[in-house]
């Protein structure tokens, strides 16, 4: 699996930035890059440890998920979601415009 | 120093109910307290009106005979839980106009059994640091060795602060790696992580969700009782809630650890831990083989690896969850020339540095084509990690670890991510497990600067973390105020 882990470059972090939606100044890019490269490279030693027969373990408790009905629990609080939205008009978020 | 500042909760709980004081007289003295200690820098938002209202309810209700479990006892709130109408940024830059239209169920459950809320405490942004260097507003000073400026430890820096500083009686901390044990070490204090599951995550920031919990930091392991009798409990608002009553605790003080097997865990002691606290552990280790425990050695092999299991889950996890933050919904907002251009200026500008990293290696190890090598990799070895502690707790009831491999170090002193990150090796362990832990102050180093031993217990069983953690607490005597504490 090592051969899958590759050293992160600038087009990397350009590509990790954009899927992650961060703007990031080109006077940081560079150091950026070697601190992801340290953190990757100490993370890397789990290859050390052998796991072809563990389970991944995604959850620690144990226990299913619990289930209730589709019921309506609450409602007609659009003013209280609304409240903290940096943009808002007639009832809906505001967003720069998306459509030519 | 206000006379009132010396009562512990248990104490000041007892003192109200008898009508020593009243709620609005302790309540003052710590308003004032926080004056005093301002330049800790532990609070973000202080309300004194809205605690000054509480406490004359909570003496209403003590002069109509009426008295809940924390009746007018006043306490702080790390800047991770959202509280109604009162602002709550996470220390974040990205929040720091959001005011919240609803209560987390664990602050609520405070309010609801009496407590009185002085303010919010400062963090790490987003619960990410081991230092609290890494919020918004600035560094927290460790109340201990103020002229040489320490750490408070992170990311629960302000609750572990104001609680030490005498500055707030008790403080909610969140811990996903070790943000809860690691300040109180750092301070001085008690400080409790329950199981995975005990206290609702609703309402509180998320930020690696497998992980967080809430749990009480406090000057003494009764109080940590008292405060997570009423934190904890089921809420079908959080589908990883336990649907599991905690006895009270309270029934369960001072029940000593006779005849209780604790296991020393040989992986705890390598290279890089300080001199003073291997000595304390040793110490440690000989106070509960006197009160009557067995000390039994065990091996936890694969805890070397936790910090590389933890430094993929957990950024991978807060990538996804702060990918809510998107300069729509709530939040700062930096305007762009499109949509895209608006996320990215908005994420770019309002989240700090070490946040960002975590973001940029969360996405990273969950992108097409490394997802199986880092994420999947990960949640095995964690497998491995929970397995070394089910094999353990067969043996033992309780496990004995140092806190923290150093005492509290200079701010700035590490600059270096991977350098903090090393801090948390004894606690994050017990995380990735879902395991409840506590730290508590066994004595000083050379320095001056406290010392915190951790105990580890089963899944649920706080009752007996709390009874063995009492006799450690018994046995060491830490008596000490920090020098900065309120005078």
């Amino acid at each position: 699996m090592s051969n899958k882990k590759s050293i992160v470059d600038i087009a990397t972090v350009n590509k990790i930035a954009r899927l992650a939606r961060l703007n990031i100044p080109e006077s940081s890019k560079e150091n950026l890059t070697n601190e992801l490269n340290n953190i990757l490279s100490f993370v890397a030693q789990l290859d050390e440890v052998e796991t072809s027969n563990i389970e991944p373990l995604a959850s620690v408790t144990g226990h299913k998920l619990p289930l209730r009905n589709d019921e309506v629990t609450d409602g007609n609080i659009e003013e209280l979601i609304l409240q903290n939205a940096p943009e808002k008009s007639s009832g809906f978020f505001v967003v720069p415009k998306v459509i030519e | 120093m206000s006379d009132l500042l010396k009562f512990d909760l248990l104490q000041a709980s007892k003192a109200i109910k008898n009508k020593e004081f009243s709620s609005v007289e302790l309540t003052n003295a710590y308003i004032e307290a926080i004056e005093n200690t301002s330049s800790l820098g532990a609070y973000l938002e202080i309300v004194k009106d809205h605690a000054l209202n509480m406490a004359k309810i909570s003496d209403k209700n003590i002069s109509d005979g009426v008295s809940r479990p924390l009746e007018g006892l006043p306490i702080g709130v790390k800047d991770m839980f959202c509280t109604k109408g009162i602002k709550t940024t996470a220390s974040s830059k990205i929040l720091d106009n959001f005011y919240p239209t609803y209560e987390s169920t664990v602050t609520q459950n405070l309010w609801d059994d009496g407590a009185v809320m002085l303010g919010k405490l400062s963090c790490d942004e987003f619960a990410m640091g081991s230092s609290n260097e890494t919020a918004a507003k600035g560094n927290v000073k460790n109340p201990w060795l103020l002229c040489k400026e320490v750490s408070p430890g992170g990311s629960s820096g302000g609750s572990a602060a104001a609680v030490a500083s005498r500055s707030a009686l008790a403080a909610t901390g969140t811990d996903t790696g070790g943000s809860i044990r690691q300040p109180a070490a750092f301070c001085g204090i008690t400080g409790l992580k329950p199981t995975y599951g005990r206290c609702s995550r609703w309402g509180i920031v998320a930020f690696s969700s497998s992980l967080d919990q809430a749990g009480p930091l406090t000057r003494t392991v009764g109080d940590a009782a008292l405060m997570l009798n009423s934190m904890a409990g089921y809420d079908n608002k959080d589908s990883t809630s336990a649907n599991l009553k905690m006895p009270n605790l309270m029934d369960y003080l001072d029940k000593g650890v006779k005849g209780k097997k604790i296991g020393i865990p040989k992986e705890y002691t390598q290279d890089g831990i300080s001199d003073d606290i291997v000595k304390f552990y040793d110490t440690s280790i000989s106070w509960l083989k006197d009160a009557g425990a067995e000390i039994i050695p065990v091996s936890l092999p694969h805890s070397k690896y936790a910090l590389p299991v933890y430094y993929i889950i957990a950024p991978a996890e807060a990538s996804s969850n702060l990918a809510r933050y998107d300069g729509v919904r709530y939040g700062v907002r930096k305007e762009g020339k499109n949509l895209d251009d608006m996320y990215e200026l908005t994420r770019g500008n309002g989240f700090g540095e070490e946040v960002k990293r975590r973001i940029m290696i969360g996405t990273y190890v969950l992108s097409s084509g490394y997802y199986d090598a880092y994420y999947l990799k990960a949640q095995k070895v964690r497998r491995l990690i929970k397995q070394d502690f089910d094999n353990v707790f067969e043996k033992v009831d309780f496990i004995l670890t140092p806190s923290t491999p150093t005492t509290a170090f200079a701010l700035g002193e590490k600059l270096d991510p991977l350098t903090m990150y090393l801090n948390d090796i004894f606690t994050v362990p017990a995380s990735l497990a879902g395991l409840p832990g506590i730290s508590l102050p066994v004595g000083l180093d050379k320095s001056g600067l406290p010392i915190g031993m951790q105990l580890i217990a089963k899944a649920f069983d706080e009752v007996g973390l709390i009874s063995t953690a009492q006799v450690l607490e018994k046995s060491a005597g830490f008596n000490f105020i920090a020098d900065g504490a309120a005078k």
